[in-house]
């Protein structure tokens, strides 16, 4: 028996920053909306204050914050002759699951995506060849450019809080910035962190090598700060625990504390909670949608939420899922390269060395979010010639710390044993005086690496899983070897007592150990609908009162990290539909 | 272990009504100071309650862990031995708890072992695991030195554990040997470094094996006083500052 409820004019199924912001900016505009979240409420005055939230193993190690497994996960496998089993707990990635989504856990990084990836095949094609681009690469443009969305990545930033110096404004290169990132329009909101010793040591030593070392943009305040919202933070506290934490201090740029209560003021907005969106309901002519059916996860009830406008905003993979089960678009088959739902699934790679400097204090309990300082010379510099390196991508490198608590991180050379005495002796004499240098790499859409349905597994309301077939490739191995060479040569010049290299990654993706929570893909954007799920302003091709917001929306994953192109898409897509979709509903780009 | 820390556990151990009041009656006499001007590590008094009794591990289980934890971390100048860092009544409550019953745990078959990279596929809960992975362990101590591991000596726990670590032991009941040791060893390091509310690094004295400062509320200013100088080891916990 399901209920059905009065219509409204939008309902967000997700409220994390995507959400958030469409939710305050839509009601702001006279629309009523209606958020339905899974996840329960939460604040930070009751549950990130101190002491409770220097908690590693709660919050860390048990997920408090996370999505829960035993109602609802995904398969995996690697390549799509094997037999896809359900990641049983979380490891490799970390969707939140609470008011706020990830954007109450993740560390702040902000990155302006640029021109080198949203005409990533043009670029790759005019420079290289179109040899160039192995053939199962399915990478593609992605209908947008950075200049559209200059303003928006300026909004997030200021709505977020983001710490750091500017490197380019308005084509004038600025001392201490980042010499590579495309030209903005002004400064950031905020002076950049307080640099840690380890991410000064990386910062000279990337300088003597030649390279260009900047503060890592992060949306951890570095001083007191009011938003143009009017919400308020408190100064970072470099406490150590931001990764996975909410943060007391109010300093990490979260949706929980500025959109979310931006738009719970507003009386147009009404947000659910313990409410689990099942179904996007397609009308008869499939050309739109009417809205979607939900479960009060408390009592079992189900619910019809009619409405005029859907925005999926939840976790990029569970807005993929939600398609999928909807059965809106054409689902992808990676045989046939036909259909679009499911492609392009990317992910991250990544190297790392650690240092070790017998009587160095590197203090690495003490750091903020996005205290590590970053080198861009081999990621958005297109003057980095790929070709004799035989890749496509970039990386960006970094030193520092942004968390280093005892139970997931105690570093001791390697060949040290595990346990007894001598364990116990290397980790109190490394574990002040070791640091880190890391490289964040991008991975190129291949056919192969996509979503689809589980045909065996199915979550706790009986519908089927996700499943996720992902490995990396060669493209990835080789940019892994050059990523590798490139942190032990810096890694070396800075004359560590002993050093564990770093390594480039050929072993096949695994569901362990936690790696990066930057999943991208699915349902891409795209110039036509032969190719992609969604237009430029994120609107489904199929259904065009539906709108599909996050990761899942980009055709690869870069280096960077996504939030800050989540975020500036958000209020892009916000824009599309205040000032145009409203006024003459129907597609916003001719299919 | 201090005179004192003996007598409360014999008080706690004897007092059967009021045991509980006891043991969460620290926050009384727990001042919240300024985090680095805290006492040392060493001091017992505003540590978490010690209660002594296993919830969860019978006789045979209880004598394995403590075996177990008393060998990977032995007393020595660096720190007190696992026992008296409560390592094994952590592992007791992790396994009697909700993480232990499989709380998050995805349990719907069908149940395949799948590759490596899938990760953890057993139908069997944390608990489950640990009980039949000290059951296997055990039949091997038994079956190559005729002893249970809580009675063989020193060298013969290492080569158990060296076997177990490396997958070079295989359990005759069908149990994979890298998944319970994976877990295991997880339990020892959470044992030793989460909060002391949980039961183990008792007195803080995991956190001052490294000089990792606890719950500290603010470094802000540390950054640049305390840059390349060592930070004073006075860990704070949860119940200092609750």
């Amino acid at each position: 028996m399901t209920t059905k409820l009065k219509e409204v004019d939008v309902v967000i199924v997700g409220l994390g920053w995507t959400g958030g912001i469409l939710a305050k900016e839509l009601a702001e505009s006279g629309l009523k909306v209606v958020a339905l979240e899974r996840g329960t409420p939460r604040t930070s005055e009751n549950d990130y204050s101190l002491p409770n939230i220097r908690d590693e193993l709660r919050d860390v190690v048990r997920h408090d914050l996370m999505q829960n497994t035993a109602r609802d996960t995904l398969t995996g496998r690697n390549t799509p002759s094997q037999e896809a089993l359900p990641m049983r707990r979380l490891g490799s990635f970390l969707p939140g699951e609470v008011v706020g989504g990830s954007g109450v856990h993740w560390s702040g990084h902000t990155w302006r995506w640029t021109d080198m990836e949203f005409k990533i095949r043009s670029n790759y094609e005019e420079r290289y060849g179109k040899k160039f681009i192995p053939d199962d690469m399915t990478i593609q443009d992605w209908g947008i450019t950075y200049a559209e969305l200059e303003p928006y990545y300026d909004k997030f930033e200021y709505t977020a809080a983001v710490s750091g110096k500017a490197g380019n404004i308005n084509g004038k290169i600025q001392p201490g910035g980042n010499p590579f990132e495309a030209p903005r329009a002004r400064e950031y909101p905020l002076p950049p962190l307080t640099p840690i010793l380890s991410s000064e040591m990386f910062s000279d030593a990337a300088r003597n090598a030649g390279y260009h070392p900047f503060p890592r943009p992060s949306a951890n305040a570095s001083q007191p700060y009011t938003n143009p919202d009017g919400s308020k933070f408190g100064a970072c506290q470099y406490c150590g625990y931001c990764q996975r934490f909410g943060c007391e201090a109010n300093a990490k740029g979260s949706p929980h504390m500025t959109v979310i209560p931006s738009a719970m003021r507003n009386p147009n907005f009404e947000l659910r909670t313990h409410s689990w969106v099942t179904k996007v309901i397609k009308d008869n002519d499939g050309k739109r949608v009417t809205g979607v059916t939900y479960t009060n996860v408390l009592n079992g009830e189900e619910f019809e939420q009619p409405a005029a406008m859907v925005l999926l905003c939840a976790y990029a993979i569970n807005n993929v899922h939600l398609m999928l089960l909807s059965g809106i678009g054409t689902p992808y088959d990676p045989v046939a390269q036909k259909g679009v739902i499911g492609k392009n699934y990317c992910y991250q790679t990544g190297a790392g060395a650690t240092l070790f400097f017998a009587g160095k204090y590197f203090n690495p309990f003490m750091s903020a979010g996005g205290s590590n300082a970053t080198i861009d010379d081999f990621n958005i510099n297109w003057e980095f010639d790929r070709g004799p390196h035989n890749f496509v991508g970039a990386y960006n490198v970094n030193g520092g710390f942004n968390t280093a608590l005892p139970i997931g991180y105690r570093p001791v050379p390697r060949g040290t044993p595990q346990w007894g005495s001598e364990w116990k002796r290397a980790t109190a004499k490394w574990y002040q005086t070791a640091m880190t240098i890391g490289a964040s790499g991008s991975v190129m859409a291949n056919r192969y690496n996509c979503y689809d349905l589980d045909p065996t597994y199915r979550n706790a309301f009986g519908q089927p899983l996700m499943r996720m077939t992902f490995d990396y490739k060669a493209n990835e191995h080789r940019m892994g070897t050059h990523a590798a060479q490139v942190i032990n040569d810096i890694a070396k010049s800075m004359n560590p007592t002993q050093l564990n290299p770093a390594t480039a990654r050929t072993d096949p993706w695994t569901v362990v150990p936690y790696q990066s929570t930057h999943n991208t893909g699915g349902t891409i954007m795209g110039t036509n609908r032969g190719d992609s799920a969604l237009n430029k302003y994120l609107q489904s091709w199929d259904c065009h009162n539906l709108f599909v917001v996050g990761a899942n929306v980009f055709p690869h994953n870069a280096s960077y990290n996504p939030t800050g192109p989540v975020g500036a898409l958000a209020y892009w897509t916000a824009d599309a539909i205040k000032n145009r979709y409203v006024k003459n509903p129907g597609p916003l780009v001719a299919a | 272990m201090t005179k004192q820390e003996f007598d409360r556990r014999d008080f706690l151990k004897s007092a059967v009504i009021g045991g509980a009041a006891a043991a969460g009656g620290t926050g009384a006499v727990t001042p919240t100071q300024p985090a680095y001007a805290q006492q040392p590590a060493t001091a017992p008094a505003s540590a978490a309650p010690e209660a002594a009794g296993y919830e969860f591990l019978n006789l045979d289980e209880a004598a394995f862990v403590e075996a177990l934890v008393d060998h990977m971390v032995p007393a020595d100048e660096v720190s007190p031995k696992g026992t008296d860092l409560g390592v094994n009544i952590y592992i007791d409550r992790a396994l009697a708890g909700a993480w232990g019953k499989g709380e998050r745990l995805y349990m719907q078959g069908p149940w395949k072992l799948g590759v490596p990279s899938q990760g953890y596929q057993l139908p069997l809960t944390p608990a489950q695991l640990y009980r039949a992975g000290i059951e296997a362990t055990n039949a091997h101590c038994r079956k190559t030195y005729g002893k249970p591991f809580d009675r063989i000596d020193s060298p013969q726990r290492e080569e158990v554990l060296i076997g177990l670590s490396s997958g070079k032991i295989k359990f005759d009941n069908g149990l994979p040997v890298r998944v319970f040791w994976a877990t295991l060893y997880q339990t020892v390091i959470e044992g030793m470094y989460s909060d002391p509310i949980y039961g183990g690094n008792r007195n803080k004295a995991g956190w001052a094996i490294i000089g990792f400062p606890g719950v500290i509320a603010v470094h802000h200013d540390h950054v640049e006083t305390f840059r390349g100088k060592p930070f004073p080891n006075k860990p704070v916990s949860i119940a200092d500052m609750s």
